[in-house]
């Protein structure tokens, strides 16, 4: 779905822009962070509330005998997904050796308060941008 | 020959982008007479103009205003300097955000310059005599033999080339750990109040010759207790033209906050809230972004209030909270490309806004060196651009057009023609006169109403 590909976009280049913001002179602003923070979010909602459209249409197709128990199970599963894959996320948090194609390189050494940055990064190289809501976006922000 | 012929191929304008970085400038402010005007750059200095006054007596005689109006450089300083904090590790700008001009009070003019964290009062005064004839040292100041002298004399001040000083009369560190983006003196003229993202603190200016003491009360404090619950933050502050108790302050949310400093000591309730309900159809993924309110201006009869978001220019009314009660279209034609103007950084860009002395007209800027004038009363806007290759000195400014559909006329620019490195951030109207100075990068134009130099 188109609105699917923009959103995944924009959280790339949401992501970049963060990333990019914390070298930048001067130190973090809070106002740019804040407003990237809103636009990750808003990304993020959109890309999730399309693919879970987009599972239940595939999921209804097939099945129009009992479809609603399919459907209860299909929703769950997608929502199963994510936990696995922010666990797996953690796992590899610091061997980020191939960066996706829309993420900078990341160095592998890392403070304690980049984690969450870094836990970003490496759900991405797991190919499932999802595990982003395992993250709270909110903790864009204590970074201040 | 083959040196010669080899560096001339080398392109230098990346060496040319990189020495005006400096220079490029970041806020312009008239003074309250509008005799001087002052331009603060991302390279901490700071530039003060003076208008040219023409001899008194020819143009006493003939009845006309005393100002030819053009402005040269009267001095210029090193404001701020890069500073770090040991603490955070931070870097700390030296860029200027912000100039205000204190009210004259005697011959000496003052005025307060910000950077990030630190705003300085400087004392700008000018020096046109200087004493002559002491008994113990001689004209380049060495001590003299005492045997040599044989009379006392009384020195005397004799006229000398005029000297322009400027000193720092109180530095105002320490108030904020967010970055500063407004500052704004009381019509009281004693005190001045400095905004950051979360706070606002109020100063005392208390002029006094050796001290540096700092004073400062927090009137407004956004900080929530858990950092995680933040939703908006303060984008520009500014004292009521007239009632030193009122100061209104604007956020990232699209909102404007009107505050009475006699209700309370911390004014965290505010008196009134000026916001306007969103309109759920133009709902996108940068509907927060392009609703932040980039600058907050009253207007000097102190009625209304101008404010400045990523596409339109808002007239509010004191005393009509629900919205404004009028809305300008700046560049509208930009709505569509919000994803690219996200992607270059663009829909980040903070313009500000200006009234003209009687509140009849507002000016803001905008991209490929545009900048727009609306007149209030017809509710008509105009395009003209600061650019020097198309504008000569004394040369009428061309009104200029971006297509957007219809008909297409000469000289107008298509919307992916315009160039968006070249944004009017900064500008400035004369206190009584249509003159009005505009910052694009590191240029500054000075314009002036030749048919109308009066405001009516």
């Amino acid at each position: 779905m188109e609105v699917n590909a923009e959103a995944r976009r924009i959280l790339a280049v949401s992501i970049s822009k963060l990333y990019a913001s914390r070298t930048q002179r001067g130190g973090l602003r809070l106002h740019r962070s804040l407003l990237l923070s809103l636009v990750m979010r808003s990304a993020r909602d959109i890309y999730h509330s399309s693919r879970e459209i987009e599972a239940q249409l595939a999921d209804a197709e097939p099945m129009e005998a009992g479809s609603c128990s399919w459907d209860q199970w299909s929703l769950p599963s997608l929502r199963q997904r994510e936990p696995e894959s922010a666990r797996q996320s953690r796992k590899r948090r610091g061997k980020v050796s191939a960066a996706p194609d829309f993420l900078p390189s990341k160095r592998a050494r890392l403070e304690p308060g980049e984690e969450r940055y870094a836990a970003m990064l490496g759900s991405c190289r797991a190919g499932a941008v999802e595990s982003l809501t395992a993250l709270s976006l909110n903790r864009v922000i204590p970074a201040f | 020959m083959g040196e010669d012929t080899e560096s001339s191929k080398i392109n230098h304008t990346f060496l040319r982008d990189y020495v005006t970085e400096a220079d490029v400038i970041s806020t312009v402010e008239f003074n309250q007479t509008g005799d001087l005007l002052a331009t603060g750059d991302k390279g901490g200095r700071v530039v003060i103009f003076q208008r040219e006054t023409e001899s008194k007596g020819e143009t006493e005689e003939l009845g006309e205003t005393g100002d030819s109006g053009e402005y040269n450089v009267y001095s210029t300083f090193q404001s701020h300097e890069p500073d770090f904090d040991y603490l955070k590790s931070l870097e700390i700008e030296e860029k200027i955000n912000k100039i205000r001009w204190l009210p004259q009070q005697n011959a000496a003019h003052f005025l307060l310059s910000t950077n990030d964290k630190t705003i300085k009062l400087w004392k700008v005064s000018e020096r046109d005599k200087r004493p002559e004839g002491y008994n113990l040292k001689d004209e380049e100041g060495r001590l003299k033999d005492i045997s040599t002298i044989t009379s006392l004399q009384v020195p005397v001040l004799k006229p000398t080339d005029l000297m322009v000083e400027v000193r720092p009369r109180r530095v105002f560190s320490n108030g904020h750990t967010y970055h500063v983006n407004s500052i704004s003196v009381n019509s009281d003229g004693e005190t001045y109040l400095s905004a950051d993202d979360l706070r606002i603190n109020m100063w005392h200016l208390g002029i006094t010759d050796r001290s540096f003491s700092i004073l400062h009360n927090n009137i407004v404090d956004i900080k929530p207790a858990n950092m995680e619950d933040l939703t908006e933050v303060i984008t520009s502050a500014e004292f009521h033209p007239h009632h030193c108790h009122l100061f209104v302050y604007s956020s990232s949310k699209g909102s404007l906050r009107l505050c009475d400093m006699r209700s309370s000591a911390l004014c965290d309730k505010h008196t009134k809230q000026f916001e306007e309900p969103e309109d759920p159809g133009s709902r996108s993924f940068f509907s927060e972004i392009i609703s932040s309110v980039s600058d907050v201006k009253f207007s000097h009869n102190g009625r209304y209030l101008l404010t400045r978001d990523y596409l339109t220019a808002k007239v509010w009314d004191l005393n009509m909270d629900k919205g404004p009660v009028e809305t300008y279209q700046v560049h509208e034609y930009l709505r569509s490309k919000l994803c690219s103007l996200y992607e270059n950084d663009c829909i980040f860009d903070k313009f500000e806004c200006v009234w003209n002395s009687s509140d009849s007209v507002i000016m803001t800027g905008a991209y490929n060196s545009f900048f727009r004038m609306f007149d209030r009363e017809t509710g008509r806007g105009v395009t003209l651009e600061a650019w020097r290759e198309s504008s000569k000195p004394r040369a009428v400014l061309r009104t200029r057009r971006v297509y957007t559909g219809g008909k297409r006329r000469r000289g107008d620019v298509g919307v992916d023609s315009l160039d968006f490195t070249k944004k009017i951030l900064h500008m400035a109207w004369h206190p009584s006169e249509n003159i009005i100075a505009i910052a694009a990068t590191n240029n500054l134009y000075i314009f002036q109403d030749r048919v109308n130099p009066e405001t009516q």
